[in-house]
């Protein structure tokens, strides 16, 4: 009796060791790392630098709409339309350049800012009117999807030029080939890890998740950063449907229906709180990663892909639980 | 009080993730299992990708590849998009079943022509691609096709309208696939070309994905729209039984002939049941099996399988029609899928 009543958690000063361990990217990152062992361990294809490179190359499109999720989910918000969003981007993009309406540079620059416009039109629903963000952004799924399908007229569209698929070539590393995209999608998580912890803007984003009253009265313009944030999250659509023709090749009007929530899945296995104000875009990107690395390795050992849905399905579940103990116990 | 009990957020944190780890060990052991032949590294790897992994015409699809495989002794690998039209998930399996090594990949393309970029680079690794089921835009973009002739399974049941409707006056419902999906448009024009009528004797055309549900919704416009129709059309069985449906709560399932296409047991039993006058079964089983054949073939001799190989229709129907060659439901339901 007398021993347990040590509360020996306080006796011991913060090392860095104890730092790391309460990050909160700390879990997914040694879930990512276990399952990275597991599979090679498992199978001799997994551990190449050539089937990393894939892994990242797969991930690229989901990880960046993951990224403008995680600003929103950030701001206690969520958005469903990003896969749809995306898809009408790139829809745009391939037709306008396939067609030659305009040259592929401006055709990209249109779909870029189209992206950018939802966003923008979201933020503004959800702050201006206001709505919930679940139904402005559920709302806006739908208004892209048909617009999608109306404008593509259920064509896919084949015959790209050449800028729009350049992010999908690949230079060689040593004896691997790495994608361009891939780069891309790292300097991105890269540069808003850096915004969001080391900027006065990423201390406002987290204030807003927090308390939005509060962050108002400390004379944060809330309105104003709301909306830059739904705007930021729509351009990086934008760059994700850049992404996603350029790896596939093909303008798809069928693309990014699970997208929407495959990104959610990546910010919540990421330890970013669906509550808003606690997570970080590092952690979604141990999120994406992981989705990645299960799938890929759980492909190289022949298991069906039903069971790729099974586990992901169950690992959020368990992430989600994390998240709530966590939080009774930080109360 | 909660400090002493020990865990604190971050450690718990760290003991879900290893236990999710444990999970998957003993998921990825128990699929493993049941998933592949069980032969040993180094043996042949066959790659099958539906367009899903719930229909059950995949499903009997995976059945029968999973059968040949074992006979011929070798590692079947199975993947599948999440949705149909899932083209970039059918994208990344590839992808992966290229770098496990396979020989062969079987494919039923959920984009026709959007796939056609992934399978290139998988040719040009030197693996042989067969389509099941559904052809790539261009057909030539796979090594070969393995798959029912859409359009003899469209005329077959439009030359038994025909015969059945004895001379009446067609009023056409056409409940469709959906927009531009191929299997979808040349059932329907060999169903018109069967039948011996254009598209302007269609009163009603609706899509329908294939599902039940839907089938009925339109099959219940159609009827509001053109009370009169006395001939369906379905892409289907699901579909036809959706018409069905419809068509019974307005008192008219007797006077209306439905025609379909597909054999599934369900259908097949609707079939039997008086439901459904005649539908156009196919084979999935035989594709997979005859894909994984032509895998086997490729990796023993380093021959090719090419061209177009058609894995044959019957026309299935309980009231035969003079003049068009049939056979009972008794046979169907022998060699239905599903």
């Amino acid at each position: 009796m007398t021993a347990t009543t040590t509360p020996y958690a306080e006796l011991k000063a913060p090392t860095t060791a104890r730092r790391l361990l309460t990050a909160p990217t700390t879990g997914p990152l040694v879930a990512l790392l276990l399952a990275c062992v597991y599979f090679s361990l498992s199978t001799d294809q997994f551990l190449t630098g050539g089937n990393f490179s894939l892994i990242v190359q797969q991930v690229m499109v989901v990880g960046t709409l993951a990224i403008g999720q995680t600003l929103i989910i950030l701001t206690a918000g969520i958005d469903l339309s990003c896969g749809a969003v995306m898809a009408f981007g790139s829809i745009m993009m391939a037709k306008m350049a396939a067609e030659g309406t305009l040259s592929p540079l401006l055709a990209i620059a249109l779909g870029l800012a189209v992206c950018g416009g939802f966003g923008l039109l979201n933020g503004l629903l959800v702050q201006k009117i206001p709505l919930p963000p679940f139904i402005v952004t559920l709302g806006m799924l739908n208004v892209a999807f048909a617009l999608t399908h109306i404008y593509s007229k259920e064509q896919t569209v084949t015959s790209l030029p050449g800028p729009l698929t350049a992010l999908g070539q690949t230079f060689p590393l040593g004896h691997t080939d790495i994608t361009y995209g891939s780069l891309v999608t790292i300097a991105l998580f890269l540069l808003l890890a850096y915004a969001l912890s080391s900027t006065g803007w990423g201390r406002h984003v987290y204030a807003l998740g927090n308390s939005q009253e509060t962050a108002r009265l400390n004379g944060i313009r809330t309105s104003r950063l709301t909306i830059g944030i739904y705007t930021a999250a729509g351009l990086l659509y934008g760059v994700a449907a850049l992404l996603l023709i350029s790896r596939t090749g093909v303008g798809d009007p069928q693309a990014g229906q699970t997208d929407n929530l495959d990104s959610i899945t990546a910010v919540v296995l990421g330890g970013t709180s669906l509550f808003g104000g606690r997570g970080s875009v590092l952690g979604t990107f141990i999120g994406v990663l992981i989705v990645g690395v299960f799938r890929n390795g759980l492909q190289l050992m022949g298991v069906a892909s039903i069971y790729q849905t099974l586990i992901t399905g169950v690992l959020v579940i368990l992430a989600v639980t994390v998240d709530q103990i966590s939080r009774k116990k930080a109360r | 009080m909660s400090r002493t009990t020990g865990l604190t957020p971050s450690l718990l944190r760290v003991a879900a993730c290893t236990g999710i780890a444990a999970l998957t060990l003993t998921a990825c052991g128990s699929g493993s299992g049941s998933g592949s032949a069980g032969s040993g590294s180094g043996s042949v790897k066959v790659g099958l990708i539906t367009k899903t992994d719930t229909n059950p015409f995949f499903v009997k699809m995976k059945e029968g590849a999973e059968k040949a495989a074992k006979a011929d002794g070798v590692q079947l690998m199975t993947a599948a998009g999440k949705f149909d039209g899932d083209n970039s998930g059918q994208v990344t399996a590839i992808e992966n079943m290229v770098a496990a090594g396979v020989k062969g990949i079987l494919i039923t393309p959920s984009d026709s022509k959007a796939i056609v970029p992934a399978v290139q680079k998988a040719r040009a690794k030197g693996v042989l691609v067969i389509a099941l089921d559904t052809p790539t835009e261009p057909q030539s973009a796979v090594d070969a096709l393995f798959a029912t002739n859409n359009l003899t399974a469209g005329e077959l049941i439009g030359e038994y309208a025909k015969a059945a409707m004895k001379g009446k006056t067609a009023k056409i419902a056409a409940l469709d696939l959906a927009p531009g999906v191929s299997v979808g448009v040349q059932r329907h024009d060999g169903f018109l070309k069967g039948f011996g009528a254009t598209d302007k004797d269609v009163v009603c055309a609706q899509d329908t994905g294939g599902d039940q549900a839907k089938g009925q919704t339109a099959m219940e416009n159609c009827l509001q729209k053109s009370p009169g129709i006395n001939l369906v059309y379905t892409i289907n069985e699901p579909a036809a039984l959706g018409a069905y449906t419809a068509l019974k709560a307005k008192g008219r399932e007797k006077d209306v002939l439905i025609v379909s296409v597909d054999g599934g047991c369900t259908g097949t039993q609707a079939v039997k049941d008086g439901k459904i006058a005649a539908t156009s079964q196919q084979y999935p089983l035989k594709m997979a099996a005859e894909g994984v054949k032509a895998v086997v073939a490729y990796a023993k001799s380093g021959k090719k399988a090419s061209g177009y190989t058609d894995t044959g229709v019957t026309l299935i129907t309980d009231k035969a029609q003079t003049g068009v060659t049939s056979k009972d439901t008794a046979y169907g339901l022998q060699n239905c899928w599903g």
